[in-house]
């Protein structure tokens, strides 16, 4: 896919990728040998019928091509941008096997965004009100895709979110760069334009119970709450001043907008050399949103190697291009702190690879050499766990893994009426993965609203 | 937008605004804070919830002057909206019957106090409330504590008012002469530091309520992060109160101070700038 100049688009912070071009995506499109039994849709989350929008395309039939994706896909222009498609899709097409694989996101992108840039509004069949309130706690993917599919099914949506914006991690972690807010906005009124109410700055366990939402006449809760706390790793100077949370260091920028301080009120340490910790997405996004304040020298710090990093493949190789060191077989044991209580310097274990571990990843063990890397900002973007105020504010609730919820196939908890998905459910994962939970949830709470009806008719 | 029913000055430079919050009024526990934000372009600050009516459906909020925000949070006359406010956060005070309870307020901190004096009160405790400033004009909400306390002891630096001295010296006379149960402490953050140190030899059971910077306010991004008997904890879940004996209070301290430069650099932008009417909105 195209992209801005590395050069350039590593001070600012507009988006990076350019998408295709009508004629690039057709180009695109007449590769796709339309295979019998596709693998590109086996390695969908959401089943996508991927050579039917790509066929529609071949034949420049963009919004019909649009029309496809929605069918399965409530955040196409989202996902086209942030799927880890070389680990689904694309990862199993069979022109992959030889040469490229077709570049499945960059078309489901393009239908998206050209259908905005057309203007086509679409419109959605929208059943008649059936009188059923759901409520939906989160408004990320999962939230979001709960509350547009039960809203075409009729029944009244309210959305209930923490922080003052909707979008969870699409809004406050995921930078500028890599998914501009517009786009978010947009979905977020096209949830709306379905009739779904949002109230903000509802912390659910804390301004209102889930009990006194079932006691309001919601019929059914969905909780879509992410895996939003980040995690931490123990070691000495973790606490020093400039050292952040990849969370506390990205919701700065996106959500408060510090980049633009004083403008905005939302300051944000700007640093000379920072080093960022993990190897993921937030890894990815923190080193480059660092880059793009300024710091003239960023580290990403990763105790394996590139293989085994889960970070999109996009993002590294952007990374690189900009200007962002590697350093892999890294792990870091201590940040040292100056006389002021400020980080200087991070001491790092050079690491060898062992066996694979339990992830089937190839578990690093300390070779006994170290060295020391001269920073003045550390970054920790080492996983992130649940979040407890809400699970732990509902009685009774089955748990897994220290806060995860644990639900069905379907997304039912154990309790009758409270369904779950997304990060919460699963630990973190994928935009994709959330959509998916949400849209089996919204098949199932449909399933049990419809029940109880029959069981108060009879 | 959650509006403002009233407004007063307490004492210079402090404010209290009384503000239509319906759900989260009838949710408050003494201990909780809410995050507030007053505009588009505001940043996320938490404030202690100073009192409420579940009834009235507001909820109070006590601040001092001190930066950009409560600068423009003290612009806003009653009639006018606050953005956002999310709350109630935090854990509750534990509230059961002690005996006699010890309450020191420096400043400000007697907002966080008093809802945990009437929590305290109704459970039956003795309450001793110690009210401490610089000098008389800062003493704030006297009337209020007498109101509920059995006694009220008022100490300034100057001797403007009460006696003449530090919170702590008055602590450690009640701490000898009674049986002290507990001892909350809120105000500025060596005010605390000192009396956990008082407190500490006698093994009085002390809790101190932190201030450290916040963004969010719901665990979701660590900036508030604390050391407490040597492990990381999040005030904004695991706190704000936390036993003073196990708080690592120079790392607060010096926590508290990374953003000094822009807190001065965002106060004097703001002094300088006059508004043209969006920090209003
Ligand atoms: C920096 C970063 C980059 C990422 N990059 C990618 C990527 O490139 N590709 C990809 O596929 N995935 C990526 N991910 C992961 C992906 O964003 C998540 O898996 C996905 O957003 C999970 O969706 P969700 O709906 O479960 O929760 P979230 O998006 O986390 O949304 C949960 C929402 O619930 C709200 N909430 C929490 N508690 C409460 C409460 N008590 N009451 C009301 N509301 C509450 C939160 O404020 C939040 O808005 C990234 C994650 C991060 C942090
Ligand atoms: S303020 Fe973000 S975790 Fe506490």
């Amino acid at each position: 896919m195209r992209a801005r100049d590395p050069k350039i688009r590593n001070k600012d912070f507009k988006e990076v990728s350019l998408g295709l071009t009508e004629k690039q995506a057709v180009k695109e499109a007449s590769r796709c040998l339309q295979c019998k039994k596709p693998k590109c849709v086996e390695g969908c989350p959401v089943e996508i019928d991927i050579p039917g929008f790509i066929s529609a395309l071949r034949d420049s039939d963009f919004s019909g091509a649009l029309h496809v994706i929605r069918k399965y896909n409530m955040l196409p222009a989202i996902c086209g941008r942030v799927c880890p498609q070389e680990n689904q899709c694309q990862g199993r097409c069979i022109l992959g096997r030889k040469k490229t694989p077709i570049s499945i996101g960059a078309l489901e992108r393009f239908s998206a965004d050209y259908a905005v840039k057309k203007g086509n509004t679409e419109k959605t069949p929208k059943k008649k009100p059936n009188g059923h309130k759901v409520a939906v706690i989160g408004s990320g993917p999962a939230g979001l895709t709960v509350a547009a599919d039960l809203a075409r099914l009729g029944y009244d949506i309210t959305i209930f979110e923490a922080l003052h914006k909707p979008g969870g991690v699409l809004v406050y972690g995921i930078p500028e760069f890599r998914l501009p807010k517009k786009i978010i906005a947009r979905e977020i009124e096209y949830v709306k334009s379905l009739g779904v109410k949002i109230k903000l700055n509802w912390v659910v366990g804390r301004t209102q119970t889930v009990d006194e939402l079932f006691e309001e006449g919601f019929k059914a809760v969905f909780i879509g709450v992410g895996a939003g706390s980040p995690r931490y790793m123990s070691i000495p100077g973790e606490n020093l001043n400039n050292v952040y949370f990849a969370a506390e260091f990205l919701t700065r920028v996106n959500l408060m907008k510090a980049e633009q301080f004083p403008k905005y009120d939302t300051p944000v340490k700007k640093a000379k050399k920072v080093a960022v910790i993990g190897g993921g997405n937030v890894a990815m996004d923190a080193a480059r949103t660092a880059l793009r304040l300024g710091a003239k020298k960023v580290y990403i710090v990763y105790r394996r190697t590139e293989n085994e990093m889960p970070t999109r493949l996009e993002e590294l190789e952007h990374a690189k291009e900009e200007g962002i060191i590697c350093k892999f077989l890294s792990n870091p044991k201590e940040i040292i702190g100056d006389d002021k209580g400020y980080v200087k310097a991070m001491i790092c274990d050079e690491m060898k690879l062992c066996e694979p571990d339990e992830s089937g990843r190839r578990r690093p063990e300390c070779s006994g050499k170290e060295f020391t890397l001269d920073v003045d900002q550390v970054i920790m973007a080492v996983g992130q766990a649940s979040n407890p105020i809400l699970v732990k504010s509902i009685k009774g609730l089955k748990l897994w893994g220290g806060g995860y919820i644990k639900i069905d196939e379907d997304g039912s908890s154990n309790i009758p009426g409270i369904f779950a998905g997304g990060d919460i459910a699963t630990g973190a994962a994928t935009v994709i993965s959330a959509m998916g939970a949400g849209k089996r949830a919204a098949r199932a709470i449909h399933t049990y609203i419809s029940s109880l009806k029959k069981v108060r008719k009879r | 937008m959650y509006k403002i029913i009233k407004k007063e000055t307490v004492a210079p430079q402090v404010v209290a605004i009384e503000v239509d919050a319906p759900y989260i009024a009838r949710h408050h526990q003494a201990g909780n804070f809410v995050v507030l934000r007053i505009n588009e372009r505001g940043e996320r600050i938490p404030l202690t919830i100073a009192d409420s009516d579940a009834k009235k459906g507001t909820i109070t909020l006590l601040f001092q002057k001190i930066g950009k925000t409560t600068e423009a949070l003290g612009k806003l006359n009653a009639g006018k909206a606050i953005r956002d406010i999310a709350g109630p956060l935090g854990h509750a005070t534990p509230i059961k019957k002690y005996g006699h309870c010890v309450l020191v307020g420096g400043g400000i901190g007697a907002a966080t106090l008093f809802p945990i004096l009437k929590a305290l009160k109704t459970e039956k405790n003795k309450v001793t409330t110690i009210l401490g400033a610089r000098e008389q004009k800062l003493i704030v909400w006297e009337d209020r504590f007498k109101e509920y306390s059995d006694e009220v002891l008022v100490t300034t630096d100057d001797g403007s008012s009460g006696r003449k001295g530090l919170v702590t010296e008055a602590l450690k006379e009640i701490i000898e002469s009674s049986k002290v149960k507990i001892v909350i402490a809120v105000g500025p953050i060596r005010m605390m530091q000192a009396v956990s140190e008082l407190t500490r030899p006698y093994g009085v059971k002390t809790i101190v309520s932190l201030n450290p910077v916040m963004v969010e306010g719901t665990g979701m991004c660590g900036a508030c992060r604390v050391n407490i008997a040597g492990k990381t904890k999040f005030a904004c879940v695991e706190g704000p109160e936390f036993d003073a004996h196990e708080v690592d209070f120079e790392e607060l301290v010096n926590r508290l101070g990374f953003y000094r430069e822009e807190e001065a650099e965002a106060m004097k932008a703001f002094k300088k700038k006059k508004c043209k009417g969006h920090c209003k909105k």
